[in-house]
């Protein structure tokens, strides 16, 4: 699930040195900025910045790979969040060559590191990510515990399930089965997602389903984004009549849609599935 | 029902102490049906609470054609989440009397939304409510409008004014607008990036062509 509020997170910190829309931040500034080594929190923004307005140039690139190697900006917990913004940043630049750099970085001490890492790989679509995603899950289910005193588990279970079922990594279908009864929520339906991309089991897209009447808006609407994004048709009706905004439902339809006429030409006649489709989205306008 | 039963449901909805209460009291003023439940409904749609805003507006289009003066009235000056649902009313109540409030709200309101649920309404109202000559008048504005629509830079809401000129074309008698409609939509496919939109212009020149035979 993608995670807007670290945008936000970023856009806050940046208060002072010209914000998304200052037109006094230009892409040299960013640029030298990201260069710089004196002033870690205009580094850290401009990593951010380069990613938000997609600032694709070798330059750009460059700086970045330096960043995700970064060892100056350290939090008092021993995080790196300059390398954190990097590895978002190079997710959103589309340029493969810098996969291998962002597969070194899933090992990083950092858990933040590995999950932006991660959802970065992603977003890249590079199969090369699969055999470094894969080796995160090593201990399974069992080892997918919690850290003590910290907000989350072992390792970013979630962005490296949705990743392996995006790079569409059939080896590792039996690894990431046990998933779905992990205890997290998120992790199941991340498992449950995945499974569905890799196999088109319709029982993975009834678990998501079966989500759309949990008592939680968030899972809710974490469901709706996840039928979206596999195309599962199954879930028509049960989108419409779950509890959540129907802006949301609109774009969690119009994602099956459009999974759909990706694998027929849009000149051919409609079939009755998504002839239905579209008239449950004229009813929540 | 009695007014005496309308005045008690009335007073639940002002009594109520929290959002739990009030969406259920909203909801069953809003199922009583009654003429007097109208302007507590529309004094609901700004409590800044959603339930219960949309079972105010559920009940406000059941009530149909007799909400549309009181909606029309308050609406100016409202503030900004009000006069939003309130505009969803008008768009699903569908009186022609709403047509310019609702052309304002799809082509200036900020939030897609609101442009979205605007864009459909103008496909939808019920023409029979007018006397001849302003009905000509009142469909051409409506297209017009909706033609405009079709740029917006949001896909949800041009989705919307595809919906709102498939349900106009095919409930219109007039074969020269049909077929304007009928052309726009062809070459809103050439240009329209979003392939769901484009999969909802193709499914509305399909319907046109059936259930019109007029082109």
């Amino acid at each position: 699930m993608v995670d807007y509020s670290e945008d936000n997170k970023a856009m806050g910190s940046s208060t002072g040195q010209g914000s998304a829309d200052d037109p006094a931040y230009t892409i040299e500034q960013a640029l030298s900025n990201l260069q710089q080594t004196d002033d870690p929190s205009a580094r850290y923004y401009a990593a951010w910045w380069i990613g938000r307005f997609r600032v694709n140039e070798p330059t750009a690139i460059e700086a970045l790979l330096t960043a995700l190697e970064d060892e100056s900006d350290r939090s008092p917990d021993g995080g790196y969040p300059l390398r954190r913004n990097a590895a978002k940043a190079l997710g959103k630049l589309g340029d493969v060559s810098v996969v291998p750099a962002l597969i070194h970085a899933l090992n990083c001490s950092d858990y933040y590191v590995r999950e932006s890492s991660a959802q970065s790989l992603e977003m890249l679509g590079d199969e090369r990510a699969i055999p470094g995603l894969i080796r995160l899950l090593d201990g399974g289910v069992e080892a997918a515990q919690q850290v003590e005193g910290k907000p989350h588990l072992s390792e970013p279970y979630e962005a490296i399930l949705e990743a392996l079922g995006t790079l569409q990594a059939k080896n590792a279908v039996s690894l990431i089965e046990p998933f779905v009864n992990h205890f997290v929520p998120k992790v199941q339906f991340a498992a449950a997602r995945a499974l569905y991309q890799l196999t088109e089991n319709p029982i993975y897209g009834e678990r998501l389903v079966k989500a759309l009447q949990e008592t939680t808006l968030q899972v809710r609407r974490s469901a709706l984004m996840d039928l979206g994004a596999i195309g599962y048709l199954g879930a028509v009706d049960a989108i419409a009549n779950t509890l959540a905004e129907n802006s949301l439902k609109l774009i969690s339809l119009k994602g099956i849609l459009e999974h759909h006429l990706t694998q027929q030409p849009i000149k051919q006649e409609l079939d009755d599935d998504l002839v239905h489709l579209m008239n449950v989205m004229d009813s929540l306008l | 029902m009695e007014d005496q039963d309308i005045q008690s449901l009335i007073e639940r909805v002002h009594k109520a102490d929290s959002a739990v209460k009030l969406l259920t009291a909203v909801r069953s003023l809003a199922s009583s049906g009654h003429q007097k439940a109208i302007p507590i409904l529309i004094e609901a749609l700004g409590y800044n609470n959603p339930g219960a805003a949309v079972a105010a507006v559920e009940g406000l289009i059941n009530l149909g054609d007799m909400s549309v003066p009181y909606l029309l009235e308050q609406i100016d000056g409202y503030n900004y989440g009000a006069r939003a649902w309130a505009t969803r009313a008008l768009a699903g109540i569908g009186h022609p009397s709403a047509l310019d409030h609702l052309q304002e709200a799809a082509l200036t309101d900020f939030s897609m939304s609101v442009r979205r649920s605007a864009a459909k309404g103008l496909g939808y109202i019920g023409w029979s409510k007018l006397s001849g000559l302003k009905v000509a008048e009142g469909q051409k504005k409506a297209i017009e409008t909706l033609f405009k629509v079709l740029d917006d830079p949001e896909w949800v809401v041009r989705y919307a004014a595809v919906v709102g000129l498939q349900n106009l074309a095919v409930s219109l008698d007039e074969k020269s607008l049909v077929k304007s409609i009928f052309e726009r939509l062809e070459q809103q496919l050439e240009t329209e990036s979003e392939l769901g939109v484009c999969a909802r212009i193709q499914l509305a020149l399909q319907e046109i062509e059936v259930l019109g035979g007029k082109i």
